[in-house]
């Protein structure tokens, strides 16, 4: 059994929720100064989907911390799963899958490190793991549902089954997954973190919900008054919000809806280097792209001249 | 006759499968290319439904999505639900079939894409994991599996079961609480299979174009039935391979 009972501990994820300032005040600070909530030995609950609105800037602020022993869920885990690990930032990966895409193969990283035993991996289906969100989400222990029974992915990550007490029905009982930290990344926000997000709304507004500390980065700030002009956009309640920065190409080189494309070459070559070198590939990259910039616009700095542009024509295309 | 690739047989056998206003719950690869290619010959009321999150699309010819849950894969969608909220609406049922690609296969439609030998928490060979295929087996009304037939891929007995087929065989699947849908068909580059309705293992009732049952018993791990009304499929059509090769000039997932 790879679950703990932190993880699903609905009264104690309350108490705590409740023990928490909720306040409707400012949350804009620095991208800095968001990531400095996380503690060594956190449960890190990632937004977005693979390589589509990852939360990277915030990823990227919190690596250069040296973080370790951090648990990471994420629905579909990308390669900022592969970085917490070379960067003995991470003991667990919880997924239900992990790579970059059918192109770049299985995942060079996940094998060596699973394969050896460094890190402990605990799979979930897709909705499984929605679930585990959407029931920590909703403040209970769990959400009873007809996925993942019967395979063998019930008996290696801790679930149950209950007898529905009114059809008399197998169901498995998903456990919920309180986790401790949630990094996303969104369209917009107002300074209070009211926020917006357009095309997927992937597992995001169910992890903000689920999560004790909720940091975000936002592609703009936008006015109270451009919040209240579109409520229906809001998908995470200002006060569900802890800290905020804004940070344009948060996502970059992932994609950020309408906003901009995906640099799939870059990913090419990010593979290549673990192709050529393993996991000195990745530290390799780390060093480069996450340890050596001094700011995140040094980092966006280090991508090709007109190469955001592309992307943002791209994305325009692609949603028009 | 003219010639084609695997993927190419695999995404023509997968489209004709599918009905006209039908649902299919797919994944990216040959089973994407199968159900685009329905929806722009006999099943133009085909509306397909994609894991991360997207309902009704239809892809623009030379940009197919390479993930599930990119802005391509949305591209002239009808709703964006969300991921979860997708997969619910096939637990709901709303699916009619489930369309998903290879992976470690067994007599009884059972899928293996976690671990492979050793122990499961240092496996020989650590796969990706289920992503979104044990949802979409566990909850579609039905599910068709397209893959290259390999021997290494059609074992005995698969190491771990990521996604259920038929689990043991027999009324198996049912026991386990999963009371709707299983593996109805599965189509690979050398035959289409069902699974006997009473053993549920793997039968043979139609060969491709040019394969045997000599070359279908060579190539799988365990001994595969086969059907008495065992038939062959009609060679891919010029026409539906060059919608195919409309839809995906650069040969990403036809090549």
């Amino acid at each position: 059994m790879t679950i703990g009972p932190k993880e699903f501990d609905f009264h104690a994820a309350r108490v705590r929720l409740e023990g928490k300032a909720k306040s409707a005040g400012e949350k804009l600070t620095t991208l800095d100064d968001t990531v400095a909530r996380v503690r060594d030995g956190d449960t890190v609950a990632i937004g977005g989907c693979l390589y589509s609105r990852t939360p990277l800037a915030l990823m990227w602020a919190l690596l250069r911390r040296r973080p370790r022993a951090l648990t990471l869920a994420r629905n579909l885990m990308s390669y900022e799963g592969e970085w917490a690990a070379v960067a003995g930032a991470a003991d667990k990966l919880v997924t239900s899958w992990m790579g970059i895409g059918l192109p770049w193969g299985l995942s060079r990283i996940q094998r060596e490190y699973v394969e050896s035993g460094r890190i402990e991996f605990e799979e979930w289906s897709h909705l499984g793991l929605g679930l585990r969100f959407r029931a920590a989400a909703m403040g209970v222990p769990f959400l009873p549902s007809l996925t993942m029974l019967g395979s063998s992915l019930m008996d290696v990550g801790g679930s149950k089954t209950i007898e529905c007490p009114y059809t008399g029905a197998t169901l498995h009982a998903v456990p919920a997954l309180f986790p401790d930290i949630a990094l996303l990344h969104v369209h917009r926000a107002d300074r209070f973190g009211n926020c917006q997000i357009d095309g997927y709304p992937h597992m995001d507004a169910d992890i903000a919900r689920a999560a004790a500390t909720v940091l975000v980065t936002a592609e703009e700030i936008v006015s109270d008054d451009e919040i209240r002009r579109h409520p229906d956009r809001t998908v995470i309640p200002g006060f569900a919000v802890d800290a905020l920065a804004h940070v344009p190409y948060g996502s970059y080189p992932h994609e950020c809806y309408a906003l901009y494309d995906s640099e799939p070459a870059h990913f090419t070559v990010y593979v290549d280097g673990i192709k050529q070198r393993g996991a000195a590939g990745v530290a390799d990259y780390l060093e480069r792209y996450v340890y050596a910039p001094r700011t995140h616009a040094d980092y966006l700095a280090l991508f090709a001249e007109g190469a955001r542009r592309d992307a943002a024509t791209r994305a325009r295309m692609l949603t028009s | 006759m003219s010639s084609y690739t695997a993927n190419e047989l695999l995404a023509v056998m997968g489209a004709r499968a599918l009905r006209d206003g039908t649902t299919v719950f797919t994944g990216v690869g040959a089973p994407m290319m199968a159900a685009a290619l329905a929806q722009r010959t006999h099943a133009p009321g085909l509306t397909m439904m994609m894991e991360g999150g997207i309902i009704g699309p239809t892809w623009k010819p030379g940009e197919l999505p390479i993930s599930t849950n990119e802005m391509r894969t949305a591209y002239r969608a009808q709703m964006l639900p969300g991921i979860t909220d997708a997969f619910l609406l096939a637990q709901r049922g709303f699916m009619d079939v489930g369309f998903i690609g290879g992976a470690q296969i067994d007599q009884y439609g059972n899928l293996n894409t976690s671990a492979i030998g050793g122990s499961y928490d240092k496996p020989t060979v650590r796969l990706p994991g289920s992503g979104g295929a044990n949802d979409i087996i566990s909850l579609c009304r039905e599910v068709m599996i397209l893959t290259v037939h390999e021997k290494r891929r059609f074992t005995e007995r698969v190491d771990f079961v990521t996604s259920p087929g038929y689990l043991g065989g027999g009324d198996g699947r049912r026991k386990s609480g999963l009371l709707f849908g299983g593996v109805s068909r599965m189509v690979t580059t050398l035959g289409v299979f069902d699974f006997e309705p009473t053993s549920r293992r793997m039968r043979l009732v139609a060969l491709q174009p040019g394969a045997s049952v000599e070359d279908v018993h060579a190539n799988t791990g365990f001994e595969v039935l086969v059907s008495d009304a065992l038939t062959t499929t009609a060679p891919p059509t010029e026409k539906e391979l060059d919608i195919l090769r409309m839809l995906d000039p650069a040969k990403q997932f036809i090549g």
